[in-house]
């Protein structure tokens, strides 16, 4: 506790900074509203019910895009590694694609699936797909050839082969593909639904700021940096876990 | 796994492998784009829905034609650049400092790994209503977020470095700032090179979303003005336009660390995606 007090006593600092610069007006209090507004703000929005009505459609875009990321890029990555032609046909596309800011995406997914969730929804996919088929892909490649051959001339077949060896020593890249896609996940999200959307905790932003009430503008800021920060977190901790079996932890 | 049969073959086969692997490379994009026109064509989706590829290319070439391509190029790249060598200058001189004095790592290290997994670009209505809507917001946003990776890769990179070449270098008498320039920072760059390498596309896509959601001309404006209006071919236009882009970009930079690598034994490694 003492500990975790001292280690984070910078951002304290930080807080108290900017409590007290915007108290004494040192810069003006609508550019920089005190954090004790921003808290009462969040209350307010809070009870009103505005922070979860929009808070549920966000995280369902992010959930559903992310899961059909990580299961598309998972086996396009696996068989990328496997299978020579499915490397030879789509190997160049993934490399052509992967630099492509994935933000260039938002006009076009609205063009086909509307301003609605199914837009945010193959944003999403679209964005994070390529990290995991990547993380799957390099992952599956440095397979130990030791465990295939054991495998193989213990007689598994090939998608069983693929299900217990290539997939378990596939796993530490993968799912560092997959920390980068939860990280794009919620900067996709967050941008599509302040271009263009009409509920979600981007559209909430936009909203705020333009009607001029900054204090809750922030709040909702602080909420969704704070969201974002919190899923990383959780992550890691489940990937420490799903990682426990190796000799050597992850870095 | 085809490891051991290259080997064993002479140079010629090789040859003939490496000119098929190239020819396989511009086959799957060349099929990608015929499927693309083929699949416009056949009328299943709408021309508006999906332009043919040949449409969106005379789009381009009419962009190149009257300049405004150029334009849309130069200013986005402007943006984004400037903003990653911001990134770059304030992530390496962070992380030497935070690496090397103890009261810089105490006092930044929360910040930034708090800070690292929070998407930034939430705080774009904030940096406008500091800083406007012009290139300077764009431009703080972009090194905003590419600033992060720069700065874990470099205290990784320098944390990292043996502490045999640290004593060797020291027992010969090297002062710090001469160990800083002739033995940190060499020994760290191939680690701090990959923190820039993973900075630059975040740093495009910051710089596209920015130009989209406060307009103002580049390669992001352009496409939302299309969109706005309703012109499909002028939004595929954009989106080939910033594929190709970026990925001349992403591949200049891989170019740039082989380059700057040669001494270095993991030039010799083919690199991955």
């Amino acid at each position: 506790m003492r500990a975790a007090l001292i280690r984070y006593s910078p951002l304290l600092i930080l807080a108290l900074a900017w409590q007290l610069t915007s108290q004494f007006e040192l810069v003006s209090s609508t550019a920089l509203p005190p954090l004790s507004e921003i808290g009462t703000a969040w209350l307010d929005l809070l009870t009103s019910g505005d922070l979860q009505k929009n808070a549920a459609p966000s995280l369902y875009r992010g959930g559903v895009g992310l899961m059909l990321a990580i299961a598309f890029g998972t086996v396009l990555g696996i068989a990328m590694a496997w299978w020579r032609p499915v490397n030879v046909a789509l190997g160049p596309l993934v490399e052509a694609f992967y630099p492509m800011p994935k933000s260039a995406l938002i006009p076009v997914t609205v063009l086909w699936l509307g301003f609605g969730d199914g837009s945010k929804i193959l944003l999403i996919l679209l964005g994070c797909m390529l990290p995991v088929t990547i993380g799957a892909y390099n992952g599956a490649r440095s397979t130990e050839h030791l465990l295939v051959w054991s495998a193989r001339s213990m007689g598994a077949s090939r998608l069983r082969m693929v299900w217990d060896v290539v997939l378990p020593s596939a796993l530490p890249d993968l799912l560092n593909g997959i920390r980068t896609a939860l990280a794009l996940a919620f900067i996709l999200m967050v941008t599509s639904e302040l271009i263009v959307a009409r509920e979600g905790l981007g559209n909430l932003i936009g909203f705020l700021g333009a009607n001029g009430s900054y204090a809750a503008m922030y709040a909702v800021v602080l909420t969704v940096a704070f969201l974002g920060f919190a899923a990383d977190r959780i992550y890691q901790v489940f990937m420490q876990r799903a990682l426990a079996w190796r000799e050597t932890g992850i870095a | 796994m085809s490891g051991t049969a290259s080997a064993a073959e002479p140079n010629a086969g090789r040859a003939v492998r490496a000119a098929a692997w190239a020819v396989a490379h511009l086959g799957s994009i060349a099929g990608l784009l015929v499927g693309w026109e083929l699949f416009a064509r056949s009328g299943a989706v709408t021309m508006f829905m999906l332009p043919p590829f040949s449409a969106v290319a005379e789009r381009i070439w009419a962009e190149a034609v009257d300049g405004n391509l150029w334009l849309n190029i130069g200013l986005t790249l402007y943006r984004a650049f400037v903003g990653f060598l911001l990134a770059c200058a304030i992530g390496v001189g962070l992380g030497i400092a935070m690496a090397r004095t103890r009261w810089a790592r105490w006092f930044f290290d929360p910040i930034i790994s708090v800070g690292f997994p929070m998407p930034k670009v939430v705080f774009l209505p904030v940096v406008i209503l500091w800083l406007g809507v012009f290139d300077v917001s764009k431009i703080t946003m972009v090194a905003l977020e590419a600033v992060f990776p720069v700065v874990t890769a470099t205290v990784l990179g320098i944390q990292g470095v043996g502490h045999e070449l640290l004593w060797s270098a020291r027992n010969m008498g090297a002062k710090d700032r001469e160990l800083l320039w002739q033995v940190l920072l060499p020994a760290a760059f191939p680690q701090i090179m990959t923190g820039i390498q993973v900075a630059l596309p975040i740093a495009l896509i910051v710089a596209v979303f920015t130009e989209m959601a406060m307009g103002g001309f580049g390669l992001g404006g352009a496409m939302m003005q299309a969109s706005r209006f309703a012109d499909s071919r002028g939004v595929f236009a954009g989106i080939v336009e910033i594929a190709v882009v970026g990925y001349c970009v992403v591949k200049g930079l891989a170019i740039v660390r082989w380059r700057l690598l040669l001494w270095h034994q993991e030039a010799v490694a083919p690199s991955t995606v």
